[in-house]
């Protein structure tokens, strides 16, 4: 097992580097930024050569990415156009984008576990048709048609709550957001969960248990749902990442300064460094959850084992 | 329905940065009457993209903030746009070359420091000097001394323009390396801002919370959010706030503020997603402002390249001008939020300060026919075809593709203009900049202050500092000497307009529209307009609860 969890963090780094190096690339792709910090106007090159010079741009691309690698390590993310460190940018966004991430994540892992669970069990049912008809609904209206819908009915016309979050989005401010975000997850780990509960409800061990004699309940819970829940688990792992990376059009629509919004601010002024900066830790929250997953089939599967 | 409308919230979420793009504003006037004191205005603002250094803030939202904590020798009218003396006292010259500033006395920072001559003096140095990086360097290049400070290549060979002479504590000279009568009507732009010992002393402190002579003070500040303005209690100038303050709340997108100003969460917008243009003044029931701003769009060509500056590919570019349908553009893709342009600068100067509805005449009119018969005589598009060059990422796609629309009905031809979309504003601009243009491309101008000057001189004289173009006439270039020798407003107005009628012939850029400034307010507040730089005259604002 230990041996095992150090493999796999050493499988990391080679990851790590390549991302990086991949996401420092496509940024440099886009063109040469200066010329956007004039506005319409046309650039004064002496400043800008000085502004280049201060931000590394004037060197060589393989010397750029060394110079920023070897910042990373003594813990400098560099500097964003307006003056302020990357790190502080950070600090500032993964809270938020943390909180928001953690809420859809809840939503849709009790939700949508809970939704299958019943329409499995109740296969071909009004209960089933019911649950299958909305997650078809819901999957295929696009997040953000969904997002503003329910943020006018429920914000502008009926007035039951804010629009969008206020400043320091507090916890019962993302309870909307958090579902827009899950929304499709949601459907899908439904979907899921179904179609396993309902294979496994035909398996042996499943009759095995029933035939002994075995409550319901933990004939339910102990035997199907654990059984049933390695391909959801492997979902909401890689879901976990997404969730974060992929806030970006819900904190668009519900004024959420997270992660999201300031890549996407990255992107839009071609800061590598806030760019690269927020992709990395983006990368090592995918990673931790894909091993974290991993792990985790060994506790729902006593037959997984890792050397 | 809404929905609908909605999904175009990407090309809003662009535009919320990118139409902030060029220049800041100005600033108030004199006060009115009547107001009640205490109540905070909740506003919109976008992150700004550099920091807040009246010579670093090249954009509208860092602007705002500028002009509302600073007060500078001159100040825009709110409502004329006429500039009027605020901090100076007086700005005289016997030759137009060598001006004398006398400052009011009495004025002072929010901090306790006086304004006085070296104020500006100190501020305009650090502004003009290279290694300091300021965006806005240019600006006083017209100083006796710049290329010391500023040279071309090496380091500066001196710290301090010499241009710049303390008189007494309320007095200094300014002495230019030409004559340039307008010079003091230029002193309102934020570059020009007086800057207090506090930022020379720790500028580090000193940008994490700005202190400047303004009307407001700024008593929080949490970067990337919100920051919280309060009426600055020793403010000097006439023009004092009529509200307890100003919030000013970042939004990630325009339809979230625009949202959030129907539901009651925010009070002033400066902004309104186009998706919203259409409902906004039945949604905000009369609460929706729509007026002319200080803001042209052009189609530029690159004269740079051989087939583009022929004689020939004049009278093309005169016939494209006529194939475009302006008052149809106007009206059907931007629900009159733009105006149909009649000349190179803006209605916000208004007859007397050089606007003309008759400049560019027949070239800038729809005309189908004649505008065949230019193309053809001029031998056709360069290449059988063109393109419009944009940015992918502002709200651009709707408008370029009507224009092209209408030129090729024009000609005839589906496929003789099509839209070249290209990916950021900022590789956008530097390939403008650097000269990679092959075709038409889009250009925009937010004025800087409210001149004829300021929509010419650096837009087509020869090396103008922002000719995108790259046109190069003597005889404009001798107008805008003569323009800017002239010994009183009125003539140089007069000259600039004289060389306004070469850009007629010419056409290095055609004038598409004027664009306005639009914006919206809840019912608590009231008094709110925009001024000519479309930024809300927040010091006029009252609150009613």
């Amino acid at each position: 097992m230990g041996r095992y969890v150090l493999r796999r963090l050493l499988q990391m780094i080679p990851v790590f580097i390549g991302t990086t190096l991949l996401i420092f690339l496509m940024v440099h792709a886009l063109g040469d930024p200066i010329a956007a910090r004039f506005g319409d106007k046309a650039p004064d090159p002496v400043v800008a050569a000085q502004i280049r010079a201060e931000f590394n741009l004037d060197k060589p691309l393989w010397l750029q990415y060394v110079l920023y690698f070897k910042g990373i390590f003594t813990g400098d993310f560099g500097t964003a156009f307006t003056g302020e460190p990357v790190i502080d940018l950070m600090a500032r966004s993964w809270p938020v984008t943390l909180k928001l991430g953690l809420t859809a994540f809840v939503i849709e892992a009790v939700v949508g576990i809970a939704l299958g669970l019943v329409s499995g069990l109740r296969r071909g049912r009004l209960t089933d048709t019911v649950a299958m008809a909305f997650t078809l609904i819901v999957i295929s209206i696009p997040v953000f048609v969904l997002g503003f819908t329910l943020q006018y009915l429920l914000g502008v016309k009926w007035a039951v709550i804010r629009p969008t979050v206020s400043y320091g989005a507090p916890l019962n401010e993302l309870i909307l957001p958090g579902l827009v975000l899950a929304s499709v997850s949601l459907a899908y780990v439904t979907r899921l969960t179904r179609t396993s509960v309902a294979e496994n409800l035909r398996a042996d061990y499943v009759r095995t248990a029933v035939a002994k004699g075995l409550p319901r309940r933990r004939v339910v819970t102990q035997h199907l749902l654990r059984n049933s829940l390695i391909p959801v688990v492997t979902f909401l792992g890689t879901d976990l990442g997404a969730l974060m990376g992929g806030a970006l059009v819900t904190e668009t629509i519900f004024n959420i300064q997270g992660v999201g919004y300031n890549l996407m601010q990255g992107v839009r002024r071609q800061e590598s460094a806030t760019v690269v900066g927020f992709v990395t830790v983006l990368v090592i929250v995918y990673l931790v959850a894909n091993l974290l997953v991993d792990l985790l089939y060994a506790v729902l599967d006593p037959r997984i084992r890792y050397a | 329905m809404r929905t609908t409308a909605q999904v175009s919230w990407i090309a809003g979420a662009a535009a919320v940065a990118l139409a902030a793009t060029a220049c800041s504003g100005g600033g108030g006037g004199s006060s009115g009457g009547g107001s009640v004191p205490g109540g905070v205005v909740r506003a919109y603002w976008g992150d700004p993209q550099n920091p807040l250094e009246p010579a670093d803030t090249n954009e509208v939202q860092g602007g705002k903030v500028l002009d509302m904590i600073f007060r500078g020798l001159k100040i825009y009218n709110p409502d004329t746009g006429a500039a009027q003396n605020e901090v100076a006292q007086s700005i005289t010259s016997s030759d137009q070359r060598t001006f004398t500033v006398r400052i009011k006395p009495g004025w002072k920072f929010s901090n306790g420091e006086p304004v006085n001559a070296d104020s500006f003096i100190n501020a305009w140095n650090y502004g003009a000097l290279v290694t300091n990086k300021q965006l806005n360097a240019s600006f006083f290049a017209y100083i006796d001394g710049y290329a010391a400070v500023h040279p071309n290549s090496g380091s500066p060979t001196a710290r301090t323009m010499k241009g710049l002479k303390k008189v007494d504590d309320l007095t200094f000279t300014v002495t230019l390396i030409q004559k340039f009568s307008l010079f003091p009507d230029t002193l309102g732009y934020s570059a020009y801002y007086p800057l207090p010992k506090a930022f020379f002393s720790d500028p580090a402190a000193w940008l994490r919370k700005p202190i400047g002579n303004g009307p407001y003070v700024i008593s929080s500040y949490t970067k990337g959010s919100k920051m919280e303005l309060r009426k600055s209690s020793n403010f000097s100038g006439p023009d004092r706030a009529q509200n307890g303050g100003v919030d000013l709340i970042v939004y990630t997108d325009a339809n979230t503020a625009y949202t959030d100003l129907q539901a009651g969460n925010l009070d002033v917008i400066d902004i309104i997603p186009a998706a919203q243009l259409a409902n906004a003044p039945s949604d905000l029931s009369g609460r929706f402002i729509n007026q002319p701003a200080g803001i042209i769009q052009t189609l530029s060509f690159p004269l740079y390249q051989a087939n583009w500056s022929t004689p020939g590919a004049l009278k093309v570019r005169q016939g494209i001008s006529m194939a475009i349908n302006r008052p149809q553009i106007t009206q059907r893709i931007f629900n009159n939020s733009r105006t149909p342009a009649t000349d190179w600068t803006s209605p916000v100067l208004g007859q007397q300060g050089g606007f003309s509805k008759t400049i560019c005449g027949q070239a800038c009119t729809y005309d189908p026919a004649r505008a065949k018969t230019l193309i053809q005589q001029g031998g056709g598009l360069p290449g059988g075809q063109m393109t419009i060059s944009y940015n992918a990422d502002g709200d651009h796609k709707s408008w370029v593709d009507a224009v092209c629309n209408s030129i090729n009905t024009v000609l005839g031809n589906n496929h003789a203009c099509v839209g070249n979309p290209i990916g950021t504003f900022a590789d956008f601009r530097s390939q403008v900049t650097d000269k990679k243009m092959t075709s038409a491309f889009r250009t925009g101008w937010q004025m800087d202050y409210p001149l004829i000057q300021d929509f010419l001189e650096p837009l087509y004289t020869t090396n103008g500092s922002s000719n995108d173009a790259h046109f190069s006439n003597p005889q404009f270039d001798k107008l805008a000497n003569q323009a800017n020798a002239a010994p009183n407003s009125a003539a140089a107005v007069s000259s600039w307009q004289d060389a306004e009628k070469i850009l007629a012939v010419q056409m290095p850029a055609i004038p598409l529209w004027y664009q306005n400034a639009v914006g919206g307010y809840s019912a608590r507040v009231s008094g709110v307009r925009l001024n000519s730089f479309s930024v809300p005259v927040y010091y006029r604002i009252t609150v009613k609860s």
